[in-house]
């Protein structure tokens, strides 16, 4: 896998902090939802960064969309978030990632049959990006697959795609979305705020019976505790996908 | 040299010595899994090499800590582009569990509690570059970093090292494991930037 120039199209805001760019590469060979990239910067004497974002668009689009949240003591993400401009070159490698995928058929090709088993999705802050290009894939295709999200925040401000979520969760019959607001919810919301707790999840997910194929993302506290109620609750630990993501604190 | 990205000037430390093509170095010590963690209690541990001939050498987790137990200070480095210099371990060499195993199979397949598998050839965990791993920074292993034992194979890319190791299995053929099979590198040589296919 090489790397190829990409010249970013378009870039906007999402939340206080994250921002997603489209990145025009020629030859894109297209992606399955949930791989990711890697994105690398050079500066004026050569120095190089590299880090990996998840890819957010959906498969169907053909277009390389990233969603990048900016860490505090980033290197890469605050030049994505704050100072890249529409028309800067970056250079992408990917797309790369075989594990955490969802397809819409159950083979690789298109003529393989739809792939009905439900999906449940698990998603704490920034971890909803990869997920996201699941249920935009799945959206766009018309899949008839069970999909559902939960999707766990701290205040509605930071809530990633809150708008398109609700949309197609509206618009998209098999895909049921349930939110969980740890520090504010929006106002008129049912429930006070609260921290993700095992009742919530059990209560929002498929059962265990259903064998859904799960996929929990977000940082490795949220994803080691998301990932052990469901093993303690029945769900089989083979049926279960994590990625987790942030923390890493350069040196 | 890549593209220039304008307004780009980065953390500036190029050069620092020990630091493969590509990475970065980092003091925290990041989690990568690809599903739960298993919990695994010292008393149902073990951990076997199976050779070609099906022959099978079992050590429960009594009789590997009354193995000779190596210090190792090392420096790892993940795929995911973030290296940690000097990290101290504690494990049993993989030299002391083959001492004595007769096989004239070249590779192996390390597979763990959970499932994972990752292949390493055998000339890469023999002559003091590879152990089985229960301690680190003085403290057991904890399970989210692959206790209670962890292969250490820290030549090589850290998804060589698999977590929750039961056993290594030898074969004839390479064949690629977990990652493997999902887009990394059969080798993983970080010098190399062996990252994917």
């Amino acid at each position: 896998m090489t790397w190829a120039p990409g010249r970013i199209t378009e870039a906007w805001t999402e939340t206080p902090g994250t921002r997603s760019l489209v990145i025009d590469i020629p030859h894109w060979p297209g992606h399955i939802a949930g791989q990711h990239v890697d994105v690398r910067l050079t500066a004026e004497d050569g120095y190089t960064a590299v880090r990996s974002y998840s890819i957010a668009s959906s498969s169907t689009s053909k277009r390389l969309e990233i969603t990048v949240d900016k860490l505090a003591d980033g290197e890469v993400s605050p030049y994505l978030v704050d100072v890249a401009e529409v028309g800067d070159m970056v250079e992408i490698r990917g797309p790369a990632g075989g594990w955490f995928i969802w397809r819409q058929h159950a083979g690789a090709r298109a003529g393989d049959g739809e792939n009905m088993r439900p999906v449940q999705l698990i998603g704490g802050g920034s971890g909803i990006v990869p997920l996201m290009s699941m249920i935009r894939s799945h959206g766009d295709a018309h899949s008839a697959a069970p999909f559902r999200l939960l999707y766990s925040v701290r205040t509605p401000e930071r809530a990633l795609f809150r708008d398109e979520l609700v949309r197609r969760a509206a618009e998209d019959a098999p895909l049921e979305v349930t939110w969980n607001f740890s520090r504010a919810t929006p106002a008129g919301w049912p429930t006070p705020p609260e921290r993700l707790d095992r009742e919530h999840v059990m209560a929002s997910v498929f059962a265990p019976a259903e064998r859904a194929a799960v996929y929990v993302c977000g940082s490795t506290p949220f994803v080691e505790t998301v990932a052990n109620w469901l093993v303690d609750a029945g769900y089989d630990a083979a049926d279960i996908k994590t990625e987790r993501f942030g923390g890493v604190v350069p040196a | 040299m890549g593209l220039f990205s304008s307004g780009f000037s980065g953390r500036r430390r190029p050069d620092t010595p020990g630091l493969p093509p590509g990475q970065y170095l980092t003091e925290s010590f990041p989690v990568l899994s690809a599903g739960p963690t298993p919990r695994v209690t010292h008393e149902e541990w073990q951990f076997t090499i199976e050779t070609e001939d099906g022959l099978q050498h079992r050590w429960s987790w009594d009789e590997l800590m009354a193995l000779p137990i190596a210090d190792v200070t090392t420096d790892i480095h993940c795929v995911t582009s973030w290296s940690k210099f000097g990290t101290g371990w504690r494990g049993v060499s993989l030299d002391t569990l083959f001492d004595g195993i007769e096989t004239s199979a070249g590779f192996t397949m390390a597979y763990s509690y959970g499932g994972y598998t990752t292949n390493v050839p055998l000339a890469d965990l023999m002559g003091g570059k590879a152990w089985v791993a229960f301690e680190f920074d003085g403290k057991p292993l904890e399970p989210e970093h692959g206790g209670p034992a962890r292969l250490l194979v820290p030549h090589l890319y850290f998804w060589k090292s698999a977590k929750w190791v039961r056993g290594i299995r030898m074969m004839e053929n390479d064949e690629p494991g977990f990652w493997e099979q999902n887009g990394y590198h059969m080798y993983g040589d970080p010098w190399r930037e062996q990252r994917y296919w």
